[in-house]
């Protein structure tokens, strides 16, 4: 994985130091809060309902087995004990001081990690897929270019003071595991018809109050015009996304209101404008310098079948559900890709104590060239595992209390951290996601309900990425009380699609009722071989209102 | 920033975030900030909310909290009570790891 050089160490160290200045100044008084504010969000710290909350860059979700034990060590040192995994893949504490901000800062730095870009108006920590080097159809590591973005938009002048915030994603595969629509910009790595590789780009997909699935707007930037084709789309954005609106501020809406074709126009025009006046050009130097860093690891020369799993599998049933659920195929014979769920039966979706990151740390270290990944769906990956280790890691995983069986079943669902923690929230996310996980619990019947995404978010701003659920959960406020609106359809991947809207909102005592009559109307609806997905693609959502609001 | 008292609201208490730690505090009647809910002064009626608003307010120069706001309450034989989900969380912890903080101290708050 990438490593720091010398500029990145200063820059981050300075960076400390100085807020290190700032805080001190704020708690002596010399700040007002009205000019700390945007200092601390600079910083990634947020004040919210209990407590200020630190949130810390992964940038694309990837760790080393170091970074992880000192997140582990921040947790125990300044906070409660855990941390909260975001569908941004980043990390968020829950409870640290103003006070204690610089030292957590600076034991961050240590190991090569911050909080910048993780809060305001810039372009934000940018993501991506939590297989990247391992998938099996992958065109190029997207780590690489997630990587050259990052060093290109931090502290970019041009672009620190945007009239919103912007998140860019990157996808290696032709299957979207990083929900590259329903970002400002979204980059597709392909291969054209000379084999040589270059970037679909995507503009304006966002959730939010407004969401929008991203308009492409270009089939093949040339490897070398990336950081070019991207200023000119920001240029755009910074001349014509409105400032006077923060509803209207995000590039989706700009995109919405001229439409896809004017913006690739414009996008082109000032690509063209860039290119004469000198444009900034990827030196394939520097890319093959970046791409270095993310060299595939020494991966042993292993046969594809693995007698010690094929044996385990039959010897134990949990072990065998884990391996249907959690495990994925890898483009290295002999390897796997490990996923593991941050959603045990009950839990809080993405928590993950500081016992469990050291566990995860020791794991992946010593099974998986110690690195791992979080997902957007707040999971995390061990990408490289040895067949043969499944049992070993699986039994590890499960000492930790980390050996859930659910991925991309019914229980593994997105939660924001909604009212019981965020400011902004309306209605709680995680005791709704707790209900459901306990009326799902059982295994058999996870799995016969098949591949099910339920997102719920506790405000209009979807943290919880509820329009592109299966099954999406607003919670609302009426009057001071919860509500739970709910859409059906979305979906995050490359058939990217917003839920629609079934019927007026449930109570907190009717949600969980609801939505297994959700569940039930699609087992007596599927055909064979449907997930739940596919059967709403073809019924539509007449048979799921009738269901939900016959009765009512 | 937005308002979380009801309009009408009979009964008042003002609450905001402790500068240096960010913790949950309220003001009470001799002008200190406790992280008590039962220890706040109560407003009763709309002068004499906007009386504590106003004593609050000038306590933000001294750097002991930020961001100060009413929000409604009820009193009953248990004593004060926030009227709201959101106030109601924030005096007695999230509803979710009851084994940790406000919510392991303070039981029975969140009904």
């Amino acid at each position: 994985m990438y490593r720091y050089d010398e500029f990145d160490h200063q820059l981050v160290n300075e960076r400390v130091a100085q807020f290190r200045g700032q805080v001190a100044r704020r708690l002596s008084g010399e700040l007002t809060e009205d000019e700390f504010k945007p200092l601390r969000l600079m910083n990634g710290v947020y004040l919210q309902l209990h407590a200020y909350m630190l949130r810390v860059a992964i940038p694309y979700g990837t760790l080393s087995s170091k970074q992880l034990r000192m997140l582990a060590h921040i947790g125990r040192k300044y906070d409660r004990g855990y941390g909260h995994f975001t569908t941004r893949q980043n990390l968020q504490y829950n409870w640290p001081a103003l006070k204690d901000m610089p030292d957590v800062l600076h034991d961050l730095a240590t190991v090569e990690m911050h909080a910048i870009q993780t809060s305001g108006n810039c372009i934000r920590n940018v993501t991506s897929d939590q297989y990247a080097g391992a998938a099996k159809d992958e065109i190029e590591d997207p780590r690489i270019v997630s990587e050259i973005i990052r060093q290109w938009s931090t502290f970019h002048p041009e672009f620190s003071f945007l009239p919103r915030k912007f998140k860019i994603a990157v996808s290696g595969t032709p299957d979207d595991r990083a929900a590259i629509r329903v970002h400002d910009i979204g980059i597709q790595i392909v291969r054209n018809g000379k084999g040589e590789i270059g970037y679909e780009v995507y503009v304006g997909g966002g959730l939010g109050r407004t969401p929008m699935i991203g308009k492409k707007i270009a089939d093949f930037v040339p490897k070398e015009d990336l950081l070019a084709y991207l200023e000119a789309v920001m240029r755009v954005y910074n001349m014509y996304g409105r400032r006077d609106n923060i509803y209207k501020a995000r590039i989706k809406i700009l995109v919405h209101e001229i439409g896809a074709e004017e913006m690739k126009r414009q996008v082109d025009a000032e690509f063209a404008e860039i290119r004469k006046t000198g444009a900034l050009h990827l030196p394939a130097e520097e890319v093959a310098r970046i791409q270095a860093y993310f060299a595939p690891p020494a991966y042993e020369t292993l046969p594809d079948e693995s007698t010690e799993l094929n044996k385990a599998v039959l010897a134990d049933r949990d072990f065998a559900n884990w391996v249907k659920s959690n495990i994925a195929a890898h483009r290295v014979p002999g390897y796997a890709i490990v996923n593991i769920s941050l959603k045990p039966i009950g839990g809080t979706p993405g928590d993950c104590s500081s016992d469990q990151m050291d566990a995860v740390a020791d794991i992946a270290e010593k099974y998986s060239f110690d690195e791992l990944r979080v997902t957007h769906e707040q999971n995390l990956t061990l990408a490289d595992v040895r067949k043969k280790d499944l049992p070993a890691v699986h039994a590890a995983l499960k000492a930790a209390g980390l050996a859930t069986a659910n991925i991309n079943l019914i229980t593994d669902q997105i939660a924001c951290p909604g009212l019981d923690y965020c400011a902004l929230a309306n209605a709680r996310s995680i005791p709704l996601a707790q209900q459901i996980s306990e009326r799902f619990s059982d295994l058999d019947r996870q799995h016969d309900i098949g591949e099910l995404k339920i997102n719920t978010s506790g405000c209009i701003n979807a943290c919880g990425h509820h329009h592109v659920g299966h099954i999406g959960i607003l919670g609302v406020d009426k009057k001071g009380v919860e509500y739970y609106q709910v859409t059906l359809g979305g979906a995050a991947d490359e058939k990217t699609a917003i839920g629609d809207i079934v019927g007026p909102a449930f109570t907190e005592e009717q949600i969980v009722d609801a939505i297994e009559t959700i569940v039930t109307t699609y087992l007596g609806l599927r055909q064979p071989g449907e997930r739940f997905i596919d059967t709403y693609r073809r019924t539509g959502i007449d048979p799921f209102k009738e269901s939900l609001y016959a009765t009512h | 920033m937005a308002q979380h008292s009801r309009k009408g609201a009979q009964f008042q208490a003002l609450t905001a975030n402790r500068l240096a730690d960010g913790i949950v505090v309220y003001l009470t009647a001799d002008d200190r900030w406790s992280e008590s809910l039962q220890e706040a002064d109560v407003a009763d009626g709309k002068a004499d909310g906007e009386a504590l608003l106003a004593r609050a307010q000038a306590t933000v120069a001294t750097n002991i909290v930020v961001e100060p706001y009413l929000f409604e309450v009820t009193r009953d034989e248990d004593g004060i009570r926030a009227a709201s989900v959101r106030e109601t969380i924030r005096q007695a912890g999230p509803t979710v790891r009851l084994d940790l903080g406000k919510q392991a101290e303070l039981p029975g708050v969140h009904r």
